[in-house]
């Protein structure tokens, strides 16, 4: 494996303070490698995007980052904890090292502003020295880099398909050439059609520039296909993360097993699935133990009790799962 | 309420018919438009003809745009339809509020999307469903009725013990609870028809499966007619007994479900279901498809292509594809699994493996 990118470290966020503050991302431990796609899959509620956006720091209010840290490893250079970072420095920091593409990125571009402004505006923030035709030469390689014909940047984004504003929104992305790419749920709102279009290209642009991308979605059959590893979130902690086919494969904690069998195949033998029973638990009000016991079709004597820790099992050293199933060697003697 | 289905034919008989169903929505005229005598529309929904029996489950699948809600909204007769006809047991109804409505509406019921928007938050749940009651008679004589009759409800979509949902506000409950409320209510009709509008899309992964599942048993107790609306054909495949296919307002394949996915005629549905997530296909891009590629997207349904709607994007086009409609041909792979493709025509098939279609000269 690669050496890492981004290594966030037993990363919290709260939202509010005090008693009545409800953790949302408890003790993350996750790793990004140079040029991997991580995917990172959970429900409504499990955190996926409070994480992302608690690494990159662009926690809206009463969120709040209650403890770790976040190492990111510039190419050239020493390490930097993100989240330390003077306004100044982290000014320079966004976009230039990691960029995030947001969830219903379409809606993200300014309605009144061409789009040749608005990827001209990225690149003049971070390059004041760039004169206006050398901007607009760029903008003009970043739309033909997302597969958009150069004439289309004197258009609003209103004149734009879904899925041509999603492609210029990943062009945004790329403009400063970025070590790391965020995507929080960068297709949910495109047909199938769309999507698959759109994620080949991005496979295709990591493939040539080598960036690395944490891909966050729901939709873990979609992950499976697309990323090299693969971390489930639920309750707002991991528990399991593993190569994309082993965990497609072999899932070890009895909720990836139930994500996973919660998606129709549209090929192979027609099977009863049943989902997941229960609902995803209330971030207010977290059962004891295991965040998972009370919908495991497996729970046993610790779970409701203990705490299980993410750790790699006895029989697989390069994946990790937090389920008492699969004890860690180490969390064992806890 | 003891009788669910009154007057029930035999199982797997036409419920409910749409023949020729088509809804155009005018466009708001320009000044330019003024001087002209053309009135511009959407043609959202073109020439659908579909039957929903008794005891099915009948999938509509398409992508965003391609009007399947504007189906379910004209099957529901929330809008006026600009042709064709809908009939209910054979006989065609046409009604625009009012009592008729009403008497509709106990028959057919309409599901939504967003279980989020379509409780009203200020009220309970007991409000929600005691409604629905009233309004289609059903509530009984006696407050002791009515209660039996919501639990019963409840009991329905596996929301038990009543008591803890009666009182509860839609805030309080999870979006899949939610959703299961919004079946009671349609139940509280006691409908033959039940149009369900992507009712899982905006559940969570893990409980979608439930919801599918408690229609699927709804369905098999009481005997009900479903139309499910879907853009995941996948879950069609898992959920209905039959599958239809829209492209841009109008239906392109039709046939049993199983046979539509493994089997798909339309290249439409075959880009559909080639771009679905698929876990095995691991790593990549995949295989990239011809059509792939490109300028892949729905057409503008102002000004829909002449012809096969389909044609600017499909890879195996000919000529006769831009200049007219095909009709619905028959596959034969299967009973009942037809495309409205010219490739399927006997034109092109009788030629044999001859790419070009060759027309009445084929036996000279």
């Amino acid at each position: 494996m690669s050496e890492p990118v981004l290594e966030i470290r037993r990363l919290s966020v709260d939202y509010g303070l005090g008693d009545s503050a409800v953790r949302a991302v408890r003790d993350v431990d996750l790793t990004l490698h140079r040029g991997e796609v991580l995917g990172l899959a959970g429900e409504s509620g499990s955190g996926k995007s409070t994480l992302a956006y608690g690494l990159t720091r662009l926690l809206p209010p009463p969120g709040v980052i209650s403890g770790g840290e976040v190492v990111y490893h510039p190419v050239d250079g020493p390490p930097v904890d993100v989240l330390t970072l003077s306004p100044t420095q982290l000014r320079a920091f966004r976009w230039a090292e990691t960029s995030i593409v947001f969830q219903g990125a379409m809606n993200s571009l300014n309605p009144v502003h061409k789009v040749s402004t608005q990827l001209m505006d990225v690149i003049r923030a971070h390059q004041p020295g760039l004169g206006r035709p050398a901007r607009l030469a760029r903008a003009r390689e970043l739309l033909r880099l997302v597969g958009i014909s150069a004439d289309r940047l004197d258009s609003y984004p209103h004149q734009l398909s879904g899925g041509m504003r999603q492609r210029v929104m990943i062009g945004m992305a790329l403009a400063l050439e970025p070590q790391v790419v965020i995507m929080d749920e960068p297709t949910t709102a495109l047909d199938v059609v769309m999507q698959r279009q759109i994620l080949s290209q991005l496979a295709e642009l990591r493939e040539r520039l080598g960036f690395a991308v944490l891909f966050i979605t729901h939709d873990l059959s979609l992950l499976v296909e697309f990323s090299d590893r693969i971390a489930i979130m639920y309750g707002g902690r991991i528990v399991e993360q593993a190569p994309a086919a082993q965990l497609y494969g072999a899932a070890l904690h009895p909720y990836t097993d139930g994500l996973l069998h919660s998606f129709p195949a549209l090929r192979g033998p027609r099977r009863e699935l049943t989902g997941i029973p229960g609902a995803p638990p209330d971030l207010r009000a977290m059962p004891d133990g295991c965040a998972f016991h009370p919908r495991c079709p497996r729970a046993f004597a610790p779970c409701d009790s203990r705490l299980p820790r993410l750790g790699p099992p006895a029989d697989a050293p390069d994946r990790a799962v937090a389920c008492w199933l699969h004890p860690a060697p180490e969390a064992a003697t806890r | 309420m003891t009788t669910p289905t009154p007057s029930a034919p035999a199982a797997g008989a036409e419920v409910l018919e749409a023949i020729g169903l088509t809804k155009h929505f005018p466009v708001r005229r320009r000044l330019r438009g003024l001087f002209s005598r053309t009135r511009t529309a959407v043609h959202a929904v073109d020439d659908v003809r579909l039957t929903l029996h008794r005891g099915r489950v009948t999938a509509l699948v398409g992508e965003s745009g391609s009007g399947k809600s504007t189906v379910a909204r004209l099957l529901a007769q929330l809008y006026p339809r600009t042709a064709g006809t809908i009939a209910l047991h054979g006989e065609p109804v046409t009604v625009r509020g009012g009592r008729p409505f009403r008497a509709y509406a106990r028959r057919v019921q309409l599901i939504f999307q967003d279980p989020f928007a379509s409780l009203n938050p200020v009220h309970t749940v007991r409000y929600h469903l005691t409604r629905a009651l009233r309004v289609h008679g059903n509530a009984g004589r006696t407050d002791a009725d009515l209660d039996a009759a919501l639990r019963r409800l409840l009991e329905r979509v596996r929301l038990t013990p009543a008591e803890r949902y009666l009182d509860a506000f839609p805030h309080e409950l999870s979006g899949g609870q939610r959703q299961r409320i919004a079946i009671a209510r349609a139940l509280g009709a006691d409908p033959e028809v039940l149009l369900a509008d992507e009712p899982v899309s905006m559940l969570d992964v893990s409980i979608r499966l439930g919801v599918l599942n408690l229609l699927r048993e709804l369905k098999e107790r009481f005997d009900l007619a479903i139309l499910y609306i879907t853009h995941d054909i996948a879950s069609a495949r898992y959920f209905a007994d039959e599958t239809l296919v829209m492209y841009a307002g109008r239906l392109v394949e039709g046939g049993d479900s199983e046979t539509v996915t493994q089997r798909p005629a339309h290249p439409y549905t075959r880009l559909l279901i080639g771009s679905a997530p698929d876990p095995d296909r691991i790593t990549g891009d995949g295989g990239t498809d011809v059509a792939e590629r490109g300028d892949g997207e729905p057409p503008s349904l102002i000004r829909p292509p002449a012809g096969c709607r389909f044609h600017p994007r499909c890879p195996v086009a000919m000529p006769r594809c831009a200049e007219e409609l095909p009709p619905r041909l028959t596959v034969g792979d299967h009973d009942g699994h037809w495309t409205a493709c010219w490739l399927y025509h006997p034109d092109v098939t009788g030629a044999g493996a001859a790419a070009a279609p060759v027309g009445g000269e084929a036996g000279r």
